[in-house]
């Protein structure tokens, strides 16, 4: 299999890696890995880089006790059943982990997407849901041959990730496994392959805000 | 009293004078649940991860809770540790990542599983420029030392506040561009310190 040639780029891999993305923008950035090893090994370099980090932290006390109660924990730990790892067979494992996971239940024998779920989105092109939130939504596409998208820019940033087929806009050719990241700077017009295409597609959230003010802001923020 | 000779004279090899690495001692949590093992990697982890957590915004007794809750999968999941694929302290941040994105934000993280028959495999080549874990975290440490400050100061934003870089960039009103390239830079030279040899 082609390895593919759109990455997430450095900064989204280190917010992949350093925990900032959102469920949705980390399953988009994990499916593109799946399908790419540069991206793996670049993301354990980042992972490494954490690990410096918290080695380079400023050490905070812990309160008396704390070890105490700790190794009390262990005294109620026994050792964990050995779990046989249930292999999926070559022919379940169509989509890669950890798509695979939020499409459980939505698979046929093969494991393949069926024909039901989708929603209608215009000629030629449906969607179904698979995550919801704060964030925006993450859902699948699934494109006819020669179906074009109309011309649009984007409100935040959009992750999009070919599974089967491809598209192609003015930035070039979009294969399985490459991911295409759209911003509000950025105006495209896709038209898939004549095979059709599926992709995942996600949105980064913006102001992720806690606390009550804040969720009066996003539900402000939701509503336009 | 131990003798003189015989068994302890065994271990006076160069490797035992030296304090067991962090790895090492991960090692023997794993393999014999070693609790005195824990105990120091408890002591190196417990108030660092405890840093971690305030910088997240937990205050110090929910922080405290959730340091026992990451050392207690750093107990359980011992057995897993690897030294080749990951220092001590890179190993103990994903598990700490994870737990906290579970606790603190209720979301799944979604990661790649290395065993998935669906995964496209490395290129062969690609297993020569394997991080070798343990040699190179020093030598990334040394490098994080030498980043220019607003390097490092946008570095440990990414990795301490929960915000893409995206929303870095607005909140704390430096352009885009700006953030990208200082992230990539610092990457740049960071990569190479882990390539580099000796």
């Amino acid at each position: 299999m082609n390895r593919p040639s759109h990455h997430p780029g450095d900064t989204l891999l280190i917010d992949y890696a350093g925990g900032a993305l959102c469920e949705g923008a980390s399953l988009a950035v994990a499916t593109h890995m799946a399908f790419c090893p540069a991206c793996r090994h670049a993301v354990a370099e980042m992972e490494a880089v954490g690990g410096a980090l918290l080695d380079d932290l400023e050490p905070e006390p812990l309160s008396d006790g704390c070890l105490e109660a700790m190794m009390a924990r262990l005294d109620h730990e026994r050792p964990a059943p050995c779990r046989p790892a249930v292999k999926p067979s070559a022919q379940q494992s169509h989509y890669p982990e950890p798509l695979r996971s939020y499409l459980r239940g939505r698979l046929d024998r093969e494991g393949r997407l069926g024909e039901g779920g989708w929603r209608f989105l215009q000629p030629g092109m449906r969607s179904m849901e698979l995550l919801s939130g704060p964030d925006g939504t993450t859902k699948l596409i699934r494109m006819k041959g020669g179906v074009g998208v109309p011309m649009h820019t984007h409100g935040g940033i959009e992750l999009t990730v070919v599974l089967e087929g491809g598209f192609s806009d003015e930035f070039g050719a979009f294969l399985p496994g490459d991911i295409a990241v759209g911003d509000p700077s950025l105006i495209h017009r896709p038209v898939s392959d004549p095979e059709g295409c599926l992709c995942l597609a996600t949105t980064i959230g913006g102001l992720r805000m806690t606390g009550p003010l804040g969720r009066l802001f996003n539900r402000f923020v939701k509503r336009f | 009293m131990f003798p003189l000779n015989g068994t302890m004279q065994d271990q006076h090899t160069p490797a035992a004078d030296m304090a067991p690495s962090l790895e090492d001692l991960l090692v023997a949590v794993g393999r014999e649940q070693d609790r005195q093992a824990f105990g120091v990697l408890f002591g190196h982890f417990a108030p660092r991860l405890k840093t971690y957590l305030r910088r997240l915004g937990c205050d110090s007794g929910a922080a405290e809770e959730l340091v026992q809750e990451v050392m207690l999968l750093v107990w359980r999941r011992a057995e897993t540790y690897d030294p080749i694929h990951a220092s001590a302290g890179t190993w103990v941040f994903t598990i700490a990542r994870n737990k906290r994105i579970d606790v603190l934000r209720r979301e799944q993280r979604p990661e790649i599983d290395p065993d998935d028959p669906a995964l496209v495999p490395e290129p062969d080549e690609a297993a020569d420029r394997r991080i070798e874990a343990k040699e190179s975290s020093g030598r990334l440490r040394a490098a994080l030392k030498d980043l220019p400050p607003e390097q490092a100061e946008l570095l440990r934003m990414a990795y301490f506040e929960d915000k893409p870089h995206s929303v870095i960039s607005a909140e704390h009103g430096i352009p885009l561009g700006t953030v990208k390239s200082r992230l990539r830079l610092a990457m740049e030279r960071l990569r190479r310190s882990l390539k580099d040899v000796g």
